[in-house]
């Protein structure tokens, strides 16, 4: 489904490379977990791969199409950004409607597919609330479906769990898994190592914007010695200095 | 289609739910547009009750003071108060407490009396008709007067000069009266007899344009209405240009990056609505000053057989005031940028515009610089409407250049866009 070939991004004002001749095949249905420490490169190459930053050099392609199909690739893929991405003054409804239409849905079938969508993630109540007034978990659960109502073939998660509570998180993992079952191919970015052990089929660890290692999660940890979680691999390979950056 | 639909909706809801800022949208130009007007009434009226009160010292006591003081008198600008000594009158015109102050020298009508009567004699004796009789000294030296002005400093150029003129004119008067007076005296014996007509030959007459038999008569209102919706309409600028940052800063602006929705087609909603707000704040413009204006002692907007050319001029203006919002917003990175640039760019504008001083009045670089404000060809535009009585075909000129300044706007803000994002 992705297939990434000697994929590199340097930013114009940066020393080192953010991505740097990355190598990397994500197969149809994956749920892939893109796992490592803070500047590892993580949020740059969904970024490449959503076509919001120019490569340096490489290539890759998503479900046969380039960044040169612009229009086309944006119709296949969504991305849930680290931010909430809403707008806070109008409702939840609102947002979604707005954002499903900028996929071309309208009428009784954009309709239909917010209303499923917020039942689904528990929002039916406050659909027509403003967005300013929801917890972070709310939002997190609209901005999720803002990305997924065009049924995407290939969803983007930058960190979609992070700062909500455990209930929330526990209803945004189950919807991803129902889409993965549904076919959506899921690549996915976080920094909860427990979560990712058990929600991905795939991982790799990415640092220093090359990727360290890829398998399945228990294949990792068992070929890691003395490592009895992924948290164990993560920090054996990455290392236990801080990775602060700026 | 449906995008757009979609994006005009979006502004329309965002807009509606700040209610501050519907407020000050559409509060603020009203507000601006009756204080100017107010304060600008006065420097158009010619009969009204705001007389400047000013000082006058009269140290002559003599008839050409009395023209003076009757000539003051009758322009209906003035209260006079009379002082005895220059220094207190000097005094109160430099605390502020005035704002100017004349000051008649001694001996002033009957010095010029002895300065134009020793003129006419030598004149006539170069004729061979002076009297014989008459014993005048030529050697007699008769000194220069001077009628002192003094202004309080904040006094403004425009005023000084009105001041100066007016009682410049006033003595030349005077001058000309005593001289043909002096012939007078001295060709006949008969006081009575009248020799010289001094009423003015030369008169002037203003003819104003007119619409069918009616004058159209410029007033503070026929020159403030224009000028300051145009202000109002460029101000939009600054909300704009926020709503754009906003949208960047708060992550909206990224989700709509990886949507299939081009950046023309998300900046062509906005522009729908920000148009809506610019015809609704020109049309509150126009009720104010044909409804509310004459309830506040100010002349009425003068409108009929006007209304389509105004509101072609309107929508105009605004497209190229949304141009530039559009440009701002998207060049800008933050708030802080952005609210303080269009701000203040609008006022420059307004000034390059003509808006507070004549274009002709500019220096002569900034009348050339002046010809590339899209506020001058909008208020040229107005004026053409409003004052000149002009067509549609005669606005037509200024109407593309506003129109082209939207387009050009927009195509920078879409090409800058796609080069800072190119992919």
């Amino acid at each position: 489904m992705i297939k990434i070939e000697q994929l590199s991004k340097k930013y114009k004002s940066a020393d080192t490379y953010s991505v740097a001749d990355l190598d990397l095949h994500i197969a149809e249905k994956e749920i892939f977990g893109l796992l490592g420490p803070n500047g590892a490169g993580k949020t740059t190459l969904i970024s490449l791969l959503c076509s919001l930053v120019k490569p340096t050099s490489g290539s890759f392609t998503i479900d046969n199409l380039t960044y040169k199909n612009s229009n086309k690739l944006k119709q296949r893929i969504g991305i849930v950004p680290q931010e909430y991405a809403l707008y806070p003054s109008l409702t939840a409804y609102e947002n979604l409607a707005y954002f499903g239409s900028m996929y071309g849905l309208k009428g009784n079938a954009l309709k239909q597919k917010i209303n499923n969508a917020i039942d689904i993630l528990g929002l039916s109540r406050f659909a027509h609330k403003k967005v300013s007034t929801f917890s972070g978990g709310m939002k997190r659960r609209i901005n999720l479906i803002a990305s997924i109502l065009h049924d995407p073939k290939v969803l983007f998660l930058d960190e979609p769990t992070v700062g909500v509570d455990v209930q929330s998180k526990n209803v945004i993992i189950k919807y991803l898994q129902a889409l993965n079952k549904a076919g959506t191919t899921i690549v996915y970015t976080s920094h909860h190592l427990n979560e990712a052990e058990k929600f991905c089929t795939t991982v790799a660890i990415i640092d220093h914007g090359k990727i360290i290692t890829q398998g399945q999660p228990q294949e990792l940890v068992s070929n890691q010695e003395n490592a009895n979680n992924l948290e164990d691999v993560f920090l054996a390979l990455t290392g236990k200095a801080l990775r602060d950056h700026a | 289609m449906h995008k757009l639909w979609a994006s005009t909706y979006k502004e329309f809801l965002l807009l509606t739910r700040d209610i501050g800022g519907i407020a000050i949208l559409f509060v603020m130009p009203i507000v601006l547009i009756i204080t100017i007007t107010i304060i600008q009434d006065s420097s158009f009226k010619t009969i009204g009750n705001n007389k400047i009160p000013i000082l006058l010292v009269d140290n002559d006591n003599g008839s050409v003071s009395k023209t003076i003081y009757d000539g003051l008198k009758s322009s209906n600008s003035f209260t006079i108060i009379k002082k005895q000594q220059e220094h207190k009158a000097k005094d109160l015109v430099f605390k502020g407490e005035y704002q100017l102050a004349i000051i008649i020298p001694k001996e002033l009508s009957t010095d010029l009396k002895k300065k134009v009567d020793q003129n006419v004699e030598g004149i006539l004796e170069k004729f061979g008709v002076e009297e014989e009789t008459e014993e005048i000294s030529p050697k007699e030296t008769i000194p220069h007067k001077e009628v002192k002005l003094y202004f309080d400093p904040a006094t403004q150029i425009t005023f000084k000069n009105s001041v100066k003129n007016g009682i410049d004119k006033m003595i030349s008067k005077i001058e000309t009266q005593s001289i043909y007076k002096a012939f007078q005296e001295q060709i006949s014996d008969d006081e009575s007899e009248v020799l010289f007509k001094t009423d003015n030959f030369i008169t002037f007459k203003e003819i104003m344009p007119r619409q069918g038999n009616k004058e159209i008569m410029p007033n503070s209102v026929q020159h403030n209405v224009p000028a300051w919706t145009l202000f109002a309409i460029f101000f939009i600028i600054v909300p704009l240009s926020i709503n754009i940052v906003k949208e960047k800063n708060q992550g909206t602006f990224v989700r709509l990056r990886t949507n299939p929705v081009s950046y023309a087609t998300v900046l062509g909603g906005k522009t729908a609505v920000y148009l809506a707000v610019c015809m609704i704040q020109f049309i509150i413009m126009l009720l104010i000053g044909v409804y509310i204006f004459p309830k506040l002692g100010l002349p009425e907007l003068e409108i009929s057989g006007r209304l389509f050319n105004l509101f072609i001029v309107a929508f105009f203006a605004g497209l190229a005031a949304i141009g530039l919002g559009l440009l701002l917003g998207t060049i800008a990175k933050t708030q802080e940028q952005s609210a303080p640039f269009g701000a203040t760019f609008v006022v420059i504008l307004a000034a390059l515009g003509g808006v507070w001083v004549p274009v002709f009045a500019m220096p002569k670089f900034m009348q050339i610089v002046s010809n590339i404000s899209p506020m001058n060809w909008g208020l040229n535009a107005f004026y053409d409407v409003f004052l000149r009585n002009a067509s549609i075909i005669e606005i037509v000129p200024e109407i593309i250049l506003l129109l082209l300044f939207f387009i050009i706007t927009v195509l920078i803000s879409i090409v800058y866009n796609e080069k800072k994002h190119a992919v």
